[in-house]
């Protein structure tokens, strides 16, 4: 198998596509948003639930799609618990760089090396938004997503 | 007796694929396997030669100069435009409108048709398995004019029930919408008969041939239809044009589309009067050099014995669908008898653009995604599919290399 494929389908991705973590409905959840690739038809809705810090302090996902979009969105569940807004948005724009072949300056090294995995993605350009879409539904749900008290 | 029989040659696939260069080059070292014809075929050297050739030697704008190069582009224009017409076997070549592809030919019959005559509550009938070309415009005139759309279903197989569609005809059907053969189930429709069946009850019938015209002959008299839609790209031509055949009682009652240049015959301040058609739908610069390249596709495609190029690329979709019925973790979706060269698929554990990417290393191209045509999609319950489409130039090699590809495939995501 030539190394481009190899690098993209590597068995922590397979890992999590095949058992996603943090995968399904989140009923506490403060935030929701749903995102879509037109490309494909791919879905996937991320809940947060945001304390009143505005750190993650849970997060699950939906959705149906390729290896590397519930991969990413199954890491991303796991980066991203815990975190806090300004952290969430720096592992963001790593993320975002990285899979552009960029370089991400301001990870610490335990994020770098996670989110590295992911970097192969920037050999197959037609396949980014794959990877992209769960950060950027996470990003609609914290910034539009706010749900309204006592809705569902 | 010494009656000769007239037997057909064999088409000659290998030297058919000579004449397309770009099926020589390598993609990540490997050789390319086109197989994404259904969404744009290759073009062969003749068409790229005689439009430069053309370019180089005969160009200016039509229809306006008196000089010697608007009059030879004119009739390059117009000589393309009777070869349109030879190849769909219309009566008459004004009844031949250019347009920039399938899209536009639609939605000119939309727009310059049926909208002028549209009332709230009127009806068009549509298959599931059209493309969204063949959507979107009637969805305009639901949004805009209150059309109400009857969808018509295909069998689990993907044929068409030509009793549903009979059905879904009213007193207040406009228009029957439908698709030649579709571009991800390969079903090809009983034209002819869909046409007697509408025509019986007063409503007239347009088709969606932009797959239909690469895979069958087209005889617009003999289906008897009042829309027929093509577009250059697929049928080995260039982009950027496409055509309409419409009935001349039709052309000469639709109202015009886009306004422009070349498509009056008088402008004032306070009126205007139109060309007849079909100019009156061909307003501003046409895509000339894009006309030359498809009717010299057209003449490509035409010399060859057409019913032994579709039994060529029968020959290839039988080969590929008998050897996937093997794989229990693929499911093909479309076996409509008598079907065309397409083969769409999922297959289990690999989602098609994971697969599509993984084929792509190899050197295979297919496509995969919803195919613009996602009532489809989810008629059948899924998001997305594997295609492989087959054309004149591609032969049993290429399936064998889009077989070890999915082998290949599921050794790594499965």
């Amino acid at each position: 198998m030539d190394n481009a494929l190899r690098e993209l389908y590597q068995e922590v991705i397979l890992d999590h596509s095949r058992h996603p973590r943090h995968h399904g409905v989140l009923d506490s959840a403060t935030h929701k948003a749903e995102g879509y690739n037109p490309l494909c038809g791919d879905r996937v809705i991320v809940y947060l639930q945001l304390d009143q810090e505005g750190r993650v302090a849970d997060i699950r996902f939906q959705g149906k799609g390729c290896a590397i979009s519930q991969a990413s969105a199954s890491m991303m569940t796991e980066m991203l618990k815990g975190r806090s807004q300004a952290e969430a948005e720096r592992l963001m724009s790593g993320f975002l760089n990285l899979v552009k072949g960029q370089d991400a300056p301001g990870l610490s090294e335990d994020d770098r090396e996670t989110l590295n995995v992911m970097s192969g993605i920037s050999a197959f350009p037609m396949r980014v938004k794959c990877a992209t879409l769960a950060w950027h539904t996470y990003k609609n749900a914290v910034e539009e997503g706010k749900k309204e008290e006592g809705a569902t | 007796m010494t009656a000769q029989t007239k037997i057909a040659l064999p088409f000659d696939a290998e030297r058919a694929r000579s004449d397309f260069e770009i099926l020589a080059r390598k993609v990540y070292g490997k050789p390319l396997v086109y197989l994404d014809s259904g969404a744009s075929a290759q073009k062969p050297r003749i068409v790229l030669d005689t439009m430069r050739d053309f370019a180089q030697s005969e160009y200016a704008n039509v229809h306006r100069g008196v000089h010697f190069l608007s009059a030879a582009a004119t009739d390059r224009y117009e000589a393309a435009r009777r070869t349109v017409q030879k190849f769909l076997h219309a009566a008459r070549e004004d009844e031949i409108v250019f347009t920039k592809g399938g899209t536009e030919a639609i939605n000119l019959v939309s727009y310059s048709y049926l909208a002028p005559r549209f009332q709230p509550g009127d009806e068009i009938v549509l298959t599931v398995m059209e493309h969204h070309s063949n959507i979107v415009p009637w969805h305009f005139l639901r949004e805009r004019a209150g059309a109400v759309l009857r969808w018509v279903d295909v069998r689990d197989d993907g044929s068409l029930d030509i009793e549903a569609l009979d059905a879904a005809i009213t007193p207040k059907t406009r228009l029957v919408a439908v698709t030649h053969m579709s571009n991800v189930l390969g079903t090809i429709t009983p034209l002819k008969d869909i046409v007697a069946r509408a025509h019986a009850k007063g409503v007239p019938v347009l088709a969606d041939g932009c797959q239909g015209a690469v895979h069958e002959v087209v005889d617009v008299q003999a289906l008897d239809i009042d829309f027929y839609a093509i577009t250059g790209h697929k049928l080995y031509g260039p982009t950027g044009i496409g055509a309409l055949y419409a009935k001349r009682s039709h052309l000469k009652a639709m109202r015009p589309f886009q306004g422009g240049g070349e498509m009056i015959r008088e402008v004032a301040k306070d009126r205007i009067s139109y060309a007849d058609p079909p100019a009156r739908f061909e307003a501003g610069t046409p895509p000339i050099i894009e006309s030359i390249g498809l009717a010299t596709a057209l003449d490509y495609l035409s010399s060859f014995d057409r019913k032994a190029v579709a039994a060529h690329e029968h020959d290839l979709l039988t080969y590929a669908r008998k050897q996937v019925g093997q794989f229990n973790w693929l499911r093909v979706i479309g076996d409509a008898p008598g079907k065309g060269a397409i083969l769409s698929f999922e297959a289990e554990g690999m989602h098609a653009h994971d697969l599509a990417t993984i084929l792509d290393r190899e050197g295979v191209a297919v496509r995969a995604g919803h195919h613009c045509a996602q009532v489809l999609m989810e008629r059948f319950g899924v998001t997305s599919t594997s295609r492989a489409s087959f054309a004149l130039y591609n032969t049993r090699a290429d399936v064998d290399a889009l077989i070890a590809g999915l082998h290949k495939a599921r050794g790594i995501l499965v």
